[in-house]
């Protein structure tokens, strides 16, 4: 009894047990944790300001984004105008927070439209396999075929330029990407044993996609969709630039940028803001991204 | 290897069936009476309009407008721009030199810099130069290509007329549209290179070089970065295309010639030729790039070949 007592007592000592919880580390490899987390951590404080920003637009601003004065056209920043005013008179620093709204929403929109019919395909192609699984995954090829905005682009052609349209065809690149990340880890899981045991016991198709296969891809599509989420909003603003995405008047960073660039030289305030606004949000999502591929997929560097 | 090639060869012409018939569906798919869409202001015209119909065939089976629209293509008749007034094949001539010279300035811009920032990394690794070349990476992969280039002609239009800002495809023209092109692919290489290098020389037979007593010199150059840089060669094919449909953007901003900035103008004009025409061209010089890469692997990489 003695002897087992002395025999359990190192074991459970507190200090063995830090040393085997955490090893420990030299000190530049701590001090770089901390600053992967903080990357992070920077990550959501400035994507978390920005959303504050622009939902409480109508607290921060009286002005509507909208609304014109022809006796207050190209104000440079100054207190009434905190971000002076463009062509039409309208107050710039309205029309970003508002703007930034429908930025930064169709940016979501596109990411989750694409993961959702991305992943249902990857699952469908993925765990069917056969003849389905292989025309799907070739379809998926196909559109891979056409580089970055390119696909975007032929959306649009054929649907015309406009918000909805815009958000539709940027989802459309997003499909394929995450359907073929999907397929693979649904074709990886699928092999599994529990999965076997699920099929041997009679459950269907449909239960065991959602309840044993879809859990453990979600990781991905979650790393996925924060990587995604900077590009896309990138595209989007892109197509509002180019005249292909939202439609003035609304107010949305892209189409912001497109207003400015006639009057670049006479009043660079219009395009510096929205610039700002719209880089300051693609870095914190990247920050977020980065941060959270570290955390959540150790496969990738 | 031949049977690497040949494969390669067969998914390739696969491929570009797939692209002919996505690119040959645009104008099918398009909501309403195509001809209309497309003659605009000149619908008003039934001479134009019979034409324009008679030559689509749209009355005709799928499959044989489909088959009329391919040996054309391979006769180089990509059709007619009612908006420009001209055959589809002469715009499509004198605007590719000036993408083509965009896009390959732009990749060696991005393969240059992103390799140097790269390795600085890798070298530096998890010390503060380190740390800041991948802030610097990050911010890069981050703004947007168009605002940089409108705050490149703000700074030098503006105050510093070093470059050409706008329009021309001289040498001087090109500085500010390929630095806007490849700044993000710079951000990416350097990420990119930085964990290729980093995954390199953790393998064993840098271990036994290093138990060997090699200097550190030869075994990151000749160990290390051969290794580390084959992946490169697979990056370069991708980047040309995401180079190739970045210039739609590029090219606008600085309103120069080429296929990108006549692939928005012909959207926005409904000149659905124009645009299939510029599609197809993308996406088949984004193939064909792959392919090369695919054929150039093994001669880098004999492992490849034999897989």
């Amino acid at each position: 009894m003695q002897l087992e007592t002395e025999l359990m007592k190192p074991a459970t000592s507190p200090a063995i047990e830090e040393v085997v919880a955490t090893p420990r580390m030299p000190r530049w490899r701590r001090v770089m944790r901390a600053l992967r987390h903080r990357s992070l951590a920077l990550g959501v404080v400035i994507v978390a300001v920005l959303t504050v920003l622009v939902i409480a637009a109508p607290l921060l601003t009286s002005i509507d984004p909208n609304a014109q004065d022809p006796m207050a056209t190209f104000v440079p920043p100054s207190p009434e105008h905190p971000m002076g005013t463009d062509a039409f008179g309208r107050d710039l620093f309205s029309r970003v927070l508002y703007g930034g709204r429908t930025t930064m929403l169709a940016s979501l929109t596109v990411v989750v439209l694409g993961a959702i019919f991305g992943t249902a395909i990857g699952l469908i192609a993925g765990y069917f396999g056969g003849a389905v699984g292989f025309v799907i995954m070739r379809l998926i090829d196909l559109l891979l075929a056409f580089p970055g905005i390119l696909l975007a682009l032929t959306v649009t052609a054929i649907l015309g330029p406009g918000l909805s349209n815009g958000v539709i065809a940027i989802a459309v690149i997003l499909v394929p990407i995450y359907a073929r990340l999907v397929e693979g880890a649904t074709r990886e899981v699928r092999n599994l044993p529990y999965v076997e045991a699920a099929v041997t016991l009679g459950i269907g198709s449909r239960r065991i996609i959602l309840r044993h296969i879809l859990p453990n891809v979600m990781s991905g599509v979650v790393v996925l969709t924060t990587t995604w989420l900077g590009i896309a909003a990138l595209w989007v603003t892109a197509l509002g630039f180019i005249g292909l995405g939202v439609q003035p008047p609304t107010p949305e960073w892209g189409a912001i940028l497109n207003d400015g660039q006639n009057y670049i030289t006479l009043a660079w305030w219009i395009t510096v803001f929205p610039g700002v606004f719209l880089s300051l949000f693609v870095i914190g999502v990247n920050l977020i991204g980065d941060g959270l591929r570290d955390e959540l997929d150790p496969t990738i560097t | 290897m031949s049977s690497y090639v040949f494969r390669r060869l067969a998914a390739i012409v696969a491929l570009a069936f797939g692209i002919s018939i996505i690119v040959f569906l645009i104008i099918r798919l398009i909501p309403g009476d195509p001809v209309i869409a497309m003659l605009g202001t000149n619908a008003g015209e039934p001479a134009l309009v019979d034409r324009l119909r008679a030559q689509l065939g749209l009355d005709l089976p799928l499959y044989v407008q489909y088959w009329r629209w391919l040996s054309a293509l391979f006769q180089g008749d990509f059709g007619y721009s009612y908006g420009y007034q001209q055959s589809v094949m002469s715009l499509l001539e004198a605007n590719i030199p000036a993408t083509i010279q965009l896009t390959v300035a732009a990749l060696a811009l991005s393969l240059t810099f992103g390799m140097i920032l790269g390795i600085t990394a890798a070298v530096k690794r998890n010390r503060p130069a380190d740390t800041l070349t991948m802030a610097v990476a990050l911010t890069f992969m981050s703004i947007p290509s168009f605002w940089l280039g409108l705050l490149l002609i703000l700074m030098f239009a503006v105050t510093l007329p070093w470059f050409d800002v706008v329009g021309g495809t001289s040498l001087k023209g090109l500085v500010l549209p390929a630095v806007t092109l490849a700044l993000g692919t710079i951000g990416f290489n350097a990420r990119f290179i930085r964990s290729s290098i980093i995954a390199a020389q953790v393998q064993k037979h840098v271990v036994t070089a290093q138990a060997k007593g090699l200097s550190r010199t030869t075994i990151f150059t000749k160990h290390v970065l051969r290794n580390a840089l084959l992946p490169i060669l697979t990056i370069v094919g991708l980047q040309v295309g995401q180079l190739l449909s970045g210039t739609v953007i590029v090219e606008t901003v600085f309103s120069r010639p080429g296929i990108g900035r006549l692939l928005v103008q012909a959207i926005l004009a409904k000149d659905y030729m124009t645009v299939q025409a510029v599609v197809l061209i993308i996406a088949i010089i984004y193939a064909l790039t792959n392919l090369i890469v695919d054929l150039l692997y093994p001669v880098f990489d004999p492992r490849v070949a034999s897989r």
